[in-house]
């Protein structure tokens, strides 16, 4: 194993834990399209950034694209306050505009550069190992993992130290406001945190990838718990394994390292979606499963004791007549009786059904809550 | 320029094929724009992506039919796991699109550079759907863009009314138990159908922009539903026409993304000036309301002034008047305003009274606003 790889899985963990930290508020604040967005929309800022310096990976190029990452949440913003267009048309017109200008700039004035659209929306991580930071003729390592490891830094700092902050914006923003905490300058504040995560990865991962990764794996975290702290772990550690399981992927098919890391989001979520712990589908199936046969148990209990010590009992309690009063099918009410038996809630006297103790128990109790 | 266009094979195909996509995707935005789908579409062009490479892989033609179908049945499929998602867990409609429209596009990037890398013969030109190249479309794609879109068109009409009705209320429609969720999977399955005819010219990202500009610059035009649908396809065609003749005639500028910029043009200009719901309009109406309510305050002023006097036409100074507008500058303007209408009049001394007529005038203005 060379640095080569060490190199690219140390860039692409660094670029999944910088997209998870605001992708988890992202998600939170219902506003994941804000990355689609953004990270199409700094392409502008992006060429007018390389236009300035004639280098990929100046710091300008951040700015720039951090710039045009506020300025789209800025018009989006704008637009929707005049009332004409609705939110949702408003960030559809305003990315895909600013991307089209930041195509038509790149074909005008930047044709044989390297700086063509492929690039910002696919991005080559097999190619960071090649773009070195020099200083004072040593070699420290990839220029993608500062400027990743810079952003992702800043974004730490910023949730750590604004935590119950954006906590409180996040879940009651009105409150937020009342006790005076801005909550325009937390939603700008990080707005500008995604526009710069998504800047500093562009070179090295692509704009879809960078979506992937502020989106999926917080949406998987949001399957498995409710709280904040716990939701941001879990959502780093999950971009990171994506991160990583993609890049094998990639390596074994020999297919686009980031297209491989995207789909292995997909996969965790689709993992998840089925088995996360109080959410999944398997779980809420379980779980209608069986309070199918603890209601019918109940009914089971409650018909009994309606019947019991009357004239007619004889005639309710067999087992061959809960097809009639309780229309139930005579395999399902042979399962009913069968569980009711084993949890020893019913006896079976002959052909006859008896409560026991704690079944009268139970009925009552169900009645009461009736 | 006109006998430039009819006589250039290329050039007439792609500004055919523009302004067919245009048109279509014209009268599909009002219902994406009015049913609040706009990012809908994003996720859906997104995720035809490996619909397109799994349509290559598995006939291995580039037929435009074929992998149009292959994009369709992709984004579809995307569009139902949105709704899945959403439904059975309490993940929100915007994460679910992010998610979906990411990692689909994820798939598809696997696909392509698995296709690149196979030894498949006549793979060249399938990344062309990912940004778009109105340049290699040929009659054959046109012809098909126009019978698809031309089924689009004609499935609309047929369910105009039905189509209609969801957009404005499906609780209504579901009332007069109409079958809502089908005519909703309907409308979604055209707004596939559309994207995916137009991936080919515009590509990827810039298809959101063509399903949503011209139905939201239409709207500022009129409150019709129908005019609405009328005005957004016109501004769709020409959009697209005009886009692909600037690109052919002006070099290194691509067509996609000119005519996006082209419709996104027509939507600021038409958020500022159209007609009633213009932002500059309702300036110049709120300018022109203010002017008038201040020059109505100060003829209301001279007439209550002259009450305290035996006639309503009692002159005053325009010093008297300035202590009730100690701020104001246009005073004077404002009475001679009021003077060429021929409401008041100025004495020989200096001082302005209420004419007959606008001691009439002031009767009226009380009598309006009293309720």
């Amino acid at each position: 194993m060379s640095a080569f790889h060490w190199e690219i899985q140390l860039v692409s963990m660094v670029v999944a834990t910088a997209c998870a930290l605001p992708g988890t508020f992202l998600v939170l604040r219902k506003m994941a399209m804000m990355s689609d967005a953004i990270s199409h929309a700094i392409l502008p800022g992006i060429v007018i950034g390389f236009f300035l310096t004639e280098n990929l990976s100046s710091p300008l190029l951040i700015l720039g694209g951090a710039v045009a990452g506020l300025l789209t949440v800025a018009l989006v913003e704008w637009i929707r306050k005049t009332d004409r267009v609705r939110e949702d048309a408003a960030i559809g017109l305003v990315f895909s505009t600013l991307f089209a200008l930041g195509v038509l700039m790149i074909a005008q004035f930047a044709n044989d550069v390297h700086l063509d659209i492929d690039a910002v929306l696919l991005g080559e991580l097999a190619f960071v190992p090649f773009d070195r930071l020099m200083l004072f003729g040593r070699d420290l390592g990839p220029q993608a993992l500062y400027a990743t490891g810079i952003v992702g830094l800043l974004c730490a700092g910023f949730i750590l130290l604004f935590y119950k902050e954006l906590k409180l914006a996040t879940f009651d923003s009105a409150l937020c406001a009342t006790l005076g905490f801005l909550p325009g300058v937390l939603h700008y504040s990080l707005m500008g945190l995604v526009s710069m995560t998504a800047v500093a990865a562009f070179d090295a991962v692509g704009s879809i990838l960078v979506i992937a990764l502020m989106v999926g794996p917080p949406a998987s975290a949001y399957l498995m718990t409710h709280q904040l702290s716990k939701m941001i772990l879990y959502s780093i550690i999950l971009a990171i394994l994506a991160a990583i399981s993609g890049y094998w992927a990639a390596y074994l098919l020999d297919a686009s390292i980031a297209g491989c890391m995207a789909t292995m989001v997909g996969v965790e979520f689709a993992v998840l979606f089925c088995v996360a712990p109080h959410q999944g589908l398997l779980v809420a199936w379980k779980r209608r499963r069986h309070q199918r046969w603890a209601f019918a148990i109940k009914m089971l209990v409650i018909h009994l004791l309606q019947h019991e010590d009357t004239p007619e009992s004889e005639q309710e309690c067999r087992v061959d007549h809960l097809q009639d009063h309780l229309a139930w099918e005579q395999p399902f009410a042979e399962g009913v009786v069968a569980r009711a038996l084993s949890r020893k809630l019913i006896r079976s006297v002959g052909e006859y059904l008896e409560l026991t103790p704690s079944g009268r128990n139970l009925a009552h109790q169900a009645m009461v809550h009736v | 320029m006109i006998e430039q266009l009819l006589g250039d094979y290329t050039l007439r195909t792609v500004t055919l094929g523009a302004a067919i996509l245009g048109a279509v995707s014209g009268v599909l935005s009002t219902f994406v724009v009015l049913r609040q789908q706009s990012l809908l579409g994003d996720a859906v062009s997104h995720a035809a992506l490996p619909g397109i490479g799994l349509a290559f892989l598995i006939t291995g033609s580039k037929a435009s039919l074929i992998l149009m179908i292959g994009a369709g049945i992709a984004g579809w499929l995307g569009t139902a796991l949105v709704l899945l998602i959403t439904h059975s867990s309490r993940v929100k409609y915007d994460s679910a699109l992010g998610l979906v429209l990411s990692v689909f596009f994820g798939i598809g990037l696997v696909l392509l550079t698995f296709i690149q890398k196979s030894s498949l013969p006549n793979q060249a030109g399938l990344d062309s759907f990912l940004f778009g190249q109105a340049a290699s479309l040929v009659m054959e794609d046109v012809l098909t863009m126009t019978v698809v879109g031309g089924l689009a068109l004609v499935v609309i009409l047929l369910f105009w009314k039905e189509f209609k009705l969801l957009a404005f209320d499906p609780d209504f429609a579901r009332s007069l138990v109409l079958p809502v969720r089908w005519l909703d999977v309907g409308c979604t399955t055209l707004l596939v159908v559309v994207i995916v005819i137009g991936l080919q010219t515009v590509g990827v990202v810039l298809m959101s922009a063509m399903i949503i500009a011209p139905a939201a610059a239409a709207r500022q035009w009129t409150d019709h539903f129908g005019m609405m649908t009328l005005i957004s396809m016109i501004i769709g065609m020409l959009c697209g026409t005009g886009g692909s003749i600037l690109s052919a005639t002006t070099s290194n500028l691509p067509t996609g993304p000119i005519i996006v910029v082209c419709t996104s043009g027509v939507v600021v200009m038409s958020i500022l000036a159209a007609p009633h719901r213009g932002i500059l309009w309702n300036k110049i109406r709120q300018i022109l309301q203010n002017r008038r309510l201040r020059a109505e305050a100060v003829l209301l002023d001279l007439f209550d002034l002259a009450k305290q006097h035996e006639t309503p036409e009692y002159p005053h100074m325009e010093e008297v008047l300035r202590v009730i507008y100690p701020q104001s500058g246009s005073l004077l303007r404002q009475l001679q305003g009021l003077q060429s209408k021929g409401l008041v009049m100025r004495n020989e001394h200096g001082a302005w009274a209420l004419t007959p007529d606008g001691v009439i005038r002031c009767h009226q203005l009380i009598k309006e606003r009293t309720p």
